[in-house]
């Protein structure tokens, strides 16, 4: 092994590992909305498109500092997140599987659709203030960019862990998506925490779609579409419902997909994440970190 | 001759009928050619919904990668005319054929699999064949397989429509047909009833797909190009929403709800702005308000409106 090779090999891990964060965010998300519904919602990679819009309108139209952008697209994410669950999915509680699926397309697609009479199909820049500076370390090349990446995914991950481990909401959400009748018994308000709990993960959906607009510097209405759908094969891969293993998936994913566009083809990206989903599915269905549940009959 | 064969015959005939006079304002140019290229549109639909009900309605296995059996149908089909210098009904037999056994070596592994994880997967399967097609430069590779003849005529789209239709009404009454409908009201207990249930989710899975590369088939041999941007899992949605839209098990409801949404769609082309916004919000309220689609699992038959005229009294055959 030529020292060419791993130097290779090192910066596309770094490549590799700022791109995962940004799946791991969305990945959270959805593993949280479907450990607590059971539903695949697949407007989530939309919300992250959403997000980077209101932080577009934050940093290049009202020149915001970073930090206020991210948090106006995290908080205006998550009011979206609430309506879209209040109108849509709340009156579906009941309704089949597969209704509440469609419905769930149906929100991509308004979103999509919606964002583009508003918006304009066209690709919008972010400004370039965060323009980057970039170090070389020992040959390997790291932008400010992908270190503002791993500083606030790793903040938010810290934040959602202490929400969901020590606060009483927290316990709220692992209560309903242990049980939601029993918890329902216990006095627990189920509404307000799925309520509560697309606010957040719609919160961190928006900051990766703030983050990914500083990386590549370019938003676009359809952009939730392929990283709503890797994100949720991270979740699957770490196992669905499970937010450690959100975090696991979507940087295992990062990576993967670095390697694959670095030293095989960058067309062949997508088709590995994919690859990657059928042999979870068919070899730990329940994922890397999911425990095995008999099924009863 | 039994009552079953009486109806066939029956319902044959409306076809033939249906057929006369839609070919007769074809020719006679009442219908122009921006609704017959819709028209085409529509029996291909069709074909894809009712083949993705035999899946989804009826062996209540959740699959969102039709577009990919879709693809294969349209590649396979253009290679034949195309790069091989064959006729139309040898592309029809072999894209029908391959993806039929596309559809059985990915049905075989991912048929174990239930619920939203056989979803997931299969339309993971499906981007899988689009990115693979994406990348074989024989046909095309990004820019896609041009230069496809139009062997695809009105006649030839709508008995293919109809031999379909009738081989998957008659599917669903066989043995195999009602072994499905076990396994989709509790595979479990079909299980224990001695259905071999892995065969028969393989089966309606398999003739699912091939019935998606006749669509393909048709399809690319309609609209001269195969293009990768075609089968992307918008199209698997597309299709999806058609057939939950008509009501899941219900082929005459898959029917309509190709025909439906084909229809809005070509309708609001004027407006592609406001076209997917309002197919977008149909489509939210359709399941707030009636999720068990139009039809739900019953067939749209005579019987039906006869017991609606007779003022919604219960008429059981």
């Amino acid at each position: 092994m030529d020292s060419g090779f791993m130097h290779q090999l090192l910066q596309q891990l770094i490549n590799g590992l700022s791109l995962g964060s940004i799946y791991a965010l969305i990945a959270l998300g959805y593993t949280m909305i479907y450990g607590i519904l059971k539903l695949i919602n697949f407007a989530h990679g939309d919300i992250y498109m959403v997000g980077a819009y209101i932080g577009y309108v934050c940093t290049t139209i009202f020149h915001l500092p970073f930090l206020p952008s991210l948090l106006i697209a995290m908080a205006g994410s998550a009011v979206v997140g609430m309506i879209i669950e209040r109108i849509a999915y709340r009156p579906m509680r009941n309704a089949p599987r597969i209704a509440i699926l469609i419905t769930a397309i149906g929100v991509s697609f308004f979103l999509e659709n919606g964002m583009i009479l508003l918006a304009s199909p066209q690709p919008r820049t972010f400004s370039s203030e965060f323009s980057a500076s970039v170090y070389h370390m020992g040959g390997l090349v790291i932008n400010s960019q992908q270190i503002i990446i791993l500083i606030s995914t790793v903040v938010l991950m810290l934040a959602l862990t202490y929400i969901v481990n020590r606060t009483k909401m927290g316990k709220a959400m692992r209560a309903v998506s242990f049980d939601a009748d029993a918890a329902r018994l216990m006095g627990i308000n189920i509404d307000r925490v799925i309520g509560m709990t697309f606010a957040l993960g719609s919160a961190l959906a928006a900051a990766g779609g703030v983050l990914v607009g500083v990386y590549y510097n370019s938003i676009d209405p359809l952009m939730g579409m392929a990283p709503g759908i890797k994100a949720f094969v991270a979740a699957v891969l770490g196992g669905i419902g499970i937010i450690p293993g959100a975090m696991v998936g979507g940087i295992i994913l990062g990576i993967v997909e670095a390697l694959v566009s670095g030293f095989i083809s960058s067309t062949f990206r997508d088709a590995a994440a994919f690859a990657i989903l059928i042999l979870i599915l068919l070899y730990k269905p329940q994922g890397l970190f999911g425990k095995n549940v008999r099924e009863k009959v | 001759m039994n009552s079953l064969v009486k109806a066939d015959i029956r319902k044959l005939g409306i076809a033939a009928v249906l057929f006369a006079a839609i070919y007769g304002m074809l020719e006679t140019e009442i219908i122009g050619a921006f609704w017959e290229l819709n028209l085409v549109l529509i029996m291909i639909n069709i074909i894809l919904a009712t083949s993705l009900n035999m899946i989804n309605g009826y062996t209540g296995q959740f699959s969102i990668g039709h577009a990919g059996f879709f693809a294969i149908g349209a590649y396979m089909g253009a290679i034949m005319t195309v790069k091989l210098g064959y006729d139309m009904p040898v592309a029809l037999i072999v894209g029908t054929i391959s993806a039929g056994i596309v559809g059985f070596l990915v049905g075989l592994p991912t048929l174990r699999l239930n619920g939203d994880y056989l979803a997931i997967a299969t339309l993971g399967l499906g981007e899988i064949i689009r990115i693979c097609i994406l990348n074989i430069e024989y046909v095309g590779g990004a820019s896609g397989l041009m230069g496809i003849p139009r062997l695809t005529t009105f006649p030839m789209a709508f008995w293919i429509m109809v031999a379909i239709l009738f081989f998957i009404k008659n599917f669903k009454n066989s043995a195999y047909g009602r072994a499905c409908l076990a396994i989709r009201e509790n595979e479990i207990a079909a299980d224990t009833m001695g259905i071999d249930t892995t065969r028969y989710k393989v089966m309606a899975f398999t003739l699912g797909a091939s019935f998606a590369g006749t669509a393909g088939v048709l399809f690319s041999h309609y609209f001269f190009i195969a293009h990768p941007a075609s089968f992307t899992f918008m199209r698997s949605f597309d299709i999806l929403t058609m057939v939950v839209l008509g009501g899941l098990g219900s082929m005459t409801g898959s029917v309509t709800g190709a025909i439906v949404l084909t229809f809005i769609s070509a309708a609001l082309s004027d407006f592609p702005e406001w076209r997917m916004l309002i197919y977008s919000v149909a489509m939210i309220v359709l399941m707030l308000y009636r999720p068990q689609g139009l039809f739900g699992d019953k067939e749209l038959s005579l019987q039906m409106i006869r017991s609606l005229k007779m003022g919604g009294k219960k008429n059981d055959d």
